[in-house]
């Protein structure tokens, strides 16, 4: 099928467009030579970027420099996270073995939990959320205080990357503060996009990547206290702390500490771009089909980076009738590019757990799209998909299996 | 047209969605996710159903140059194909799933979405011809490669699906094809061909069976008797794991009076019995079909010199007298060249000359005084 005019990327929940920024202080570093564990004058020039890119993404972020552990990206960050701060926090009290998040992370918490739980020991409890995608206080709260000294690790999500909830993050601090537990949150949607102070927030160690904010693939962090031992996952030369070996990579930390540093200072403005544009584009999608109907938070710029409140660029859209994938195929043969949440490896759309967790049944879940805005969305991105979006139900509808 | 190619990740369906682009046509590839848990599948080359495949199908919509996506009909293909094959094993029949499949799934599940989408037709790497004939109706033949010909396999599709069909290898043999895609880069040219069911993981089916169908299993054992004096001749551990015509695994341990060997007669699959005799034994030529589905116009009788009936994939054509039955809802098949080892359950396709006529289920065989 020919896609007619331009690209309309509303994914940019997946990966979005690098900030020129980033593009000139990665291109600047990647013809230098220079081992960043090297003692002679090259090393130390890519230690330099390294470094003045770890303070520059501790300033932005509200860290200290010290705190900054390189990793590939979010998945490798999260697993850091999970298994090194359980495995640490085990190894210091045997009886510290529970491990409490939540139904809806992503598959990078998820998945290292359930490999945790099967094959390391770990009894992990998925608390619930409610019908908007936010954690349930109460049963972390009542999960915590069954056993606390048992508790080696809460882990919950700064904002959801499906339905854009962002969680009630304070509450889940100052509960896991009473006994002393670590948090550990994954910020990958959050930066950028809401304002996040690692120091403020009382965090004991967050996540986060690059290519969503405007940085390059395969590089991010996990910001972790000083003070909290974490036991390493990747061994070999003692990089990074001695919790994350292997020679670091300096075009692309440059890249990073730019893309980082220009996202969050412009991340108020850019909040109140992209909330407008997403209003704009649930308003006249449901006018289009009026039986289609946001998931997640209300529509209300004010909540928007609030606890309970939605990522800016976050609009979930349910369409009765549709299978999600039917959408996608048909939005993107007219060029429009979207999300239908997870699909496994092979491509396959799965029911979203997330959606599951919220209480929709599988049906619900199967017939919903991501619209995600970003730096580089405009008014002309929601026409062209206003425009399309009443069509492409139609057709969709009649091809639902029976 | 606007063109559905489904691609299995095999060389087949990459070179039919290269030459459906190349015939002008807007074309937009799907790999059809069939398994519920892909690791219960079958891995490695020789499937058309696991990751792998996907990924390999994925790959070459790449070098064609054309979208891509996985269509997720898991559900449908375990309930209408997987199903189908337990419940047909468990009486004691032998069905042939690849049929079912293009009946209900390729030509049927994935045709309709593909129309309701906006698309004209489905386009596979099957080896059959389609022509349009004097009547103006859509004709299925047999592919030119005789050795490769899958006309058998799309005997069940009926006029509205073919109309709706496109076979862009019919008029190439298999070596072509693979040079062919050689030629056009696609990384799959000597990807093995795929054999067997694609569900059952190691080919072992009656492992397969006995390990899924649980308490649809009629059976778990019983008697393996011999035809002529209704001697026990051994025990068995379940009718599943034995078809018609079948001499292979039947462990008698002791040879027949005759010292000629013993192949499976009849399976009774309530009483477990299993019933051996000699080759001739196997020999039938009158058979019933049930469920006929018919390419064009529903004859009712067929004869003549060109009128054949193949019994099984890749089977020999046997020349025969073909009548329709019970205003059409039965066939007698009348062979003139008599068949060996026809199971029920097994497809009976019938053909005039090079043309698909339709086909039957075989529901029951039967041996003429002739035959003796």
């Amino acid at each position: 099928m020919t896609t007619p005019g331009p690209t309309v990327y509303l994914d940019h929940a997946a990966t979005t467009p690098i900030l020129p920024v980033a593009l000139d202080a990665m291109t600047a570093q990647l013809a230098a030579v220079g081992n960043a564990n090297s003692l002679h004058a090259s090393g130390r020039s890519a230690r330099r970027v390294v470094e003045e890119a770890r303070e520059t993404i501790a300033r932005s972020l509200g860290c200290r420099p010290g705190d900054v552990v390189f990793t590939s990206g979010g998945t490798e960050a999260d697993n850091l996270a999970l298994k090194g701060i359980f495995w640490a926090r085990r190894g210091e009290d045997a009886r510290r073995v529970r491990i409490l998040s939540t139904a809806v992370e992503h598959h990078a918490v998820l998945d290292p939990l359930d490999w945790l739980a099967s094959d390391d020991g770990a009894e992990v409890e998925l608390l619930p959320v409610d019908e908007r995608g936010r954690l349930d206080v109460g049963a972390l709260r009542a999960s915590i205080e069954r056993d606390p000294a048992s508790v080696a690790l809460v882990s919950v999500m700064w904002a959801n990357n499906e339905v854009g909830t962002l969680q009630p993050l304070d509450e889940v601090v100052a509960l896991a503060a009473e006994h002393g537990i670590p948090v550990h949150t994954d910020a990958v949607q959050a930066v950028g996009q809401v304002p996040v102070d690692f120091e403020a927030s009382g965090v004991d160690a967050l996540s986060f990547t690059g290519h969503k904010v405007g940085g390059p693939y395969g590089v991010g962090a996990l910001v972790v206290r000083r003070d909290l031992t974490v036991s390493a996952l990747v061994h070999g030369g003692g990089q990074e702390r001695d919790i994350r070996s292997g020679t670091l990579d300096p075009p692309a930390i440059a890249g990073l500490a730019a893309a980082i540093e220009a996202s969050v200072k412009a991340q108020p403005e850019h909040a109140e771009h992209v909330a407008a544009l997403r209003d704009d584009l649930v308003r006249r999608v449901v006018e289009v089909v009026p039986d289609a109907h946001l998931h997640g938070a209300v529509l209300d710029a004010a909540l928007d980076g609030e606890a309970g409140g939605r990522l800016p660029g976050n609009a979930h859209i349910g369409f009765p009738g549709c299978e999600g994938d039917s959408l996608l195929m048909l939005l993107d043969a007219r060029g429009i590019e979207c999300s239908t949440g997870s699909a496994c490896s092979a491509g396959v759309p799965q029911p979203s757990h997330v959606l599951l967790a919220m209480g929709c049944d599988a049906d619900q879940a199967r017939h919903s799209l991501r619209f995600s805005l970003g730096h580089t969305s405009t008014a002309a991105d929601v026409d062209a998909l206003v425009e399309a979006i009443g069509p492409v139900v139609e057709r969709a509808r009649a091809a639902r299996p029976r | 047209m606007r063109i559905i190619a489904a691609m299995s990740g095999g060389v087949d369906s990459a070179v039919a969605a290269a030459r459906a682009v190349e015939a002008g046509h807007d074309v937009t590839g799907i790999h059809l996710a069939l398994s519920r848990n892909p690791a219960s599948y079958r891995t490695g080359a020789r499937g058309c159903c696991t990751i792998e495949d996907s990924n390999d199908a994925r790959r070459a919509a790449d070098v064609i140059g054309i979208p891509f996506y996985v269509w997720d009909l898991s559900d449908r293909f375990h309930e209408d194909v997987v199903e189908d094959f337990m419940d047909e094993y468990a009486a004691g029949r032998t069905p042939n799933p690849c049929l079912r499949c293009n009946e209900k799934i390729k030509f049927a599940a994935v045709l309709d979405r593909a129309l309701a989408l906006g698309f004209d037709a489905v386009a596979t790497g099957h080896y059959a011809q389609l022509r349009t004939g004097d009547d103006g109706l859509i004709e299925l033949h047999r592919a030119v490669d005789h050795g490769k010909d899958q006309s058998y396999v799309l005997g069940v599709l009926d006029q509205q699906q073919l109309a709706h069909s496109l076979f862009p290898l019919g008029d190439t043999s298999k070596p072509l094809v693979r040079e062919e895609a050689a030629r056009r880069g696609l990384l799959v040219a000597d990807k093995p061909d795929s054999h067997d069911i694609c569900f059952v993981a190691d080919g072992d089916n009656a492992g397969w069976l006995r390990d899924k169908l649980g308490e649809r299993n009629p059976n778990t054992g019983g008697d393996i008797v011999d035809a002529a004096s209704g001697e026990v001749l051994g025990q068995h551990e379940g009718t599943v794991a034995y078809t018609i015509g079948q001499r292979r695994g039947l462990r008698l341990g002791r040879p027949a009076p005759d010292g000629k060997p013993r192949f499976v007669l009849d399976i009774e699959p309530v009483s477990g019995t299993v019933t051996v005799g000699p080759r001739e034994g196997l020999r039938i030529d009158r058979i019933t079909g049930i469920r006929p589905r018919w390419c064009g116009t529903v004859p009712s009788l067929l004869a003549g010199p060109g009128v054949t009936v193949q019994l099984r994939a890749h089977g020999a054509e046997h020349r025969a007298v073909v009548t329709v039955e019970d205003g059409g809802d039965r066939v007698a098949i009348e062979l003139l060249d008599p068949a060996e080892g026809i199971a029920p359950g097994q497809a009976a396709v019938v053909y005039d000359g090079s043309r698909v006529v339709g086909s039957a289920t075989i529901s029951a065989t039967a041996r003429s005084e002739a035959l003796g």
